[in-house]
C-alpha cells in the first residue's frame, strides 16, 4: 500500500484535506510567516504561540492558512499536529520525512509541499526568537 | 451519494448497449479472424461489420479505417508511419516538415518531439489566439517547401475550442493541387469532436483522423486511424500484417465491435445530443460565470458542447477537484499541482493564461448521462468550495 500512496493520495492525506486541523488565523501570534509564492502555485502561513515550561520555550499554539493543492493543504496541517506541545528545539526537528510518514506517504512530485511546510514551520520560530532578541535588548 | 460525473472529456462509460454488443465476442464468438474455420469467419465478418460503421460515419471507404490501441496510437502510426513511408523522398540536409500547433494533446506534441529527436522531420508549432484559434495565415506563412504533414485537432481538449479543419483542410487542398514537389498531407486528432461536429472525412478534407472509443461510450483501449486511400503509410507494428498491413496484432474483436456499435449510436441520436448537451453547457457557462473571480477559457462561441473550462482566481484546482469530489462530484483540473512535472497547462499558457491564475482552472465536460439537475448541484457546490477554499488561503498580495 505504501507504494500505491506514493501515486494517489492515501486516506491520511484526504482526511486532512477534507478537515484541515489548526486552520486558521491568529491574532497577535509570537511568530509568524509565510512562505511559497503565487506562480508556483502553492503560499503557506504559520502562527505561533509561545509559552515556556521550566524555562523551555514551545509551542502552545500554532495555526496555518494555504493557497495550494491537497498536499499542500494536508501537509501544513499534518505539520501544526506534529509540533503542537513540542519544545521548539524539538518542533525544528521534525522536518519532511515526519510529516510524509505521518500523512501514510506522499507522490514524489507532491514532496515539495512537504518541504514547504518545514520551511514555513522554520521560519515562524526563526521570527519568534528574532522577536525575543529585540525584546531582550530594547 | 449519487456520483456525478463531469469528466466526460477524460473518459466516458461504456454505453450499456455496448457492452451487450461486445459480450459475445470474449468467449463464444471468440474465433481468430485470420482463421478460415466458421468461428474464424463469424469474427471476421463482424470485424469488418464494425469497420463499415465507421467508415460510413467519416463517409470513408471500409478499407480506409484501421483499428488501433488508442488514439495515441492512431497518431504515432500516422505521423512516424507517413515521415518513415516518404524518407526516400528526402536527400542531402533536406528533412520533411512538419506543422502542428503548440496547443495540441501530447500524443501529437510527443511524437512530433520523438521525430525531432531523431532527425527524422523538422517541426514548426504554431501559436494560437488568446481563445486557443489556429490562425489561417500564419499556416500559410509556415509552410514550406518540405512541408509534408499538417497536423490539427478538431477541438481543444482543455478548453473545448473549435479548429477551422474544413478552411485547413481546402487550403492545403489547392495549395497541393497548384502543383507542389511534395505533397502536403493533412491530420486532424478528432478525439473530442466526434460526438459533436462534422466529420465527413471529404468536408473536413483530411488524409488522415485519429480518435478513440472510450470518449464515445466504447471501452478504453480501442482506437482508429482513417487513412485516406494512396496515403503513404508505414506499419509500426511489425508482425502478421493485420488491418491491411497497417498494424500487425490479432484484431481486438470485442472492442472493434464495441467502436463499431458505439458510432452507429452516436449517429443516430447526434442531432439531439448537440442540442441537449449546448443547452446544459450554455446553463453552466452562465452559472460560472456569475461566481466571482471566475473567466471562461477558451472562444465564446467557437466552442464544442460538451467543455466547459475556466479560471477561479485565489483557488488552486486540485483542491477544488479534491473538495467536489468529495461531494460526489468529478471534475478536472490543467492546474500545475495535477500535472506530474508541475508545470502549468501548455493550453492555458499558450492562450496567454498567467500562471498565478492557470493554478486556478477546472473544466467540466458534459455526457450524455448528465442532467439539468447535475447542473443545478454542481454550481451550488463549487460556490461553496471556492468560498471555503478562499478563507483558507493567507493575504498575500
Amino acid at each position: 500500500m505504501n507504494d500505491l500512496f506514493n501515486q494517489i493520495y492515501s486516506p491520511e492525506v484526504m482526511k486532512h484535506v477534507r478537515n484541515p486541523k489548526n486552520m486558521g488565523i491568529m491574532k497577535n501570534p509570537d511568530g509568524e510567516a509565510m512562505v511559497g509564492n503565487q506562480k508556483c502555485g502553492d503560499i503557506m502561513k504559520f502562527y505561533i504561540k509561545v509559552a515556556k515550561k521550566a524555562g523551555k520555550p514551545f509551542i502552545k499554539d500554532i495555526k496555518f492558512q494555504t493557497l495550494g493543492c491537497g498536499a499542500a493543504i494536508a501537509t501544513s496541517s499534518m505539520m501544526t499536529v506534529l509540533v503542537k506541545g513540542k519544545s521548539l528545539e524539538r518542533a525544528e526537528k521534525v522536518g519532511k520525512t515526519a510529516i510524509i510518514s505521518a500523512l501514510k506517504g506522499l507522490p514524489p512530485v507532491k514532496i515539495h509541499c512537504s518541504v514547504l511546510a518545514d520551511e514555513a514551520l522554520k521560519k515562524a520560530i526563526k521570527n519568534y526568537r528574532s522577536k525575543e532578541v529585540k525584546k531582550s535588548k530594547g | 451519494m449519487k456520483t456525478i460525473y463531469f469528466d466526460n472529456a477524460a473518459t466516458t462509460p461504456v454505453h450499456p448497449a455496448v457492452l451487450t454488443a461486445m459480450k459475445p465476442y470474449f468467449n463464444t464468438a471468440y474465433g481468430n479472424p485470420s482463421e478460415f474455420h466458421a468461428l474464424g469467419r463469424k469474427a471476421k465478418i463482424s470485424l469488418e461489420k464494425a469497420r463499415t460503421n465507421v467508415a460510413k460515419f467519416l463517409g470513408a471507404k471500409s478499407q480506409e479505417i484501421v483499428f488501433t490501441g488508442s488514439a495515441t496510437e492512431s497518431i504515432n502510426l500516422s505521423h512516424k508511419g507517413l515521415i518513415e513511408a516518404i524518407q526516400g523522398d528526402f536527400h542531402g540536409t533536406q528533412k520533411p516538415h512538419i506543422i502542428t500547433s503548440v496547443i495540441e494533446h501530447s500524443a501529437v506534441l510527443e511524437t512530433c518531439r520523438h521525430l525531432q529527436r531523431t532527425n527524422a522531420a523538422t517541426v514548426t508549432y504554431l501559436p494560437v489566439d488568446r481563445f486557443g484559434v489556429i490562425s489561417l495565415e500564419k499556416l500559410k506563412k509556415a509552410i514550406r517547401p518540405t512541408t509534408v504533414l499538417v497536423s490539427c485537432m478538431y477541438v481543444n481538449n482543455e478548453i473545448g475550442t473549435i479548429e477551422p479543419i474544413p478552411k485547413i483542410g481546402s487550403l492545403i487542398r489547392r495549395l497541393n493541387h497548384a502543383g507542389r514537389k511534395h505533397r502536403i498531407y493533412f491530420h486532424t486528432d478528432a478525439t473530442q469532436a466526434i460526438q459533436y461536429l462534422p466529420c465527413d472525412v471529404k468536408v473536413l478534407g483530411v488524409d488522415l483522423l485519429s480518435f478513440t472509443g472510450h470518449k464515445i461510450y466504447a471501452p478504453k483501449g480501442i482506437g482508429a486511424l482513417f487513412v485516406k486511400q494512396d496515403t503513404p503509410l508505414v506499419r509500426q507494428l511489425d508482425g502478421g500484417g493485420q488491418e491491411s498491413n497497417f498494424r500487425s496484432s490479432t484484431e481486438n474483436i470485442p472492442y472493434i465491435v464495441g467502436l463499431g456499435k458505439a458510432i452507429t449510436l452516436i449517429h443516430k441520436s447526434k442531432k439531439q445530443t448537440i442540442l441537449r448537451t449546448t443547452r446544459l453547457r450554455n446553463i453552466l457557462i452562465k452559472e460560472i460565470a456569475a461566481i466571482p473571480g471566475i473567466t471562461l477559457t477558451g472562444h465564446p462561441e467557437k466552442r464544442v458542447p460538451h467543455i466547459v473550462s475556466c479560471v477561479v482566481s485565489g483557488v488552486e484546482g486540485e483542491a477544488m477537484i479534491l473538495h467536489l469530489s468529495d461531494a460526489g462530484i468529478m471534475a478536472s483540473s490543467g492546474s500545475a499541482c495535477t500535472s506530474a512535472r508541475l508545470d502549468p497547462s501548455h493550453v492555458l499558457t499558450a492562450i496567454g493564461i498567467s500562471q498565478e491564475l492557470a493554478h486556478g482552472s477546472l473544466r467540466f465536460s458534459i455526457g450524455k448521462n448528465t442532467t439539468a439537475r447535475d447542473v443545478t448541484r454542481v454550481i451550488k457546490k463549487l460556490s461553496v468550495i471556492i468560498e471555503k477554499l478562499r478563507l483558507m488561503a493567507p493575504e498575500f498580495n
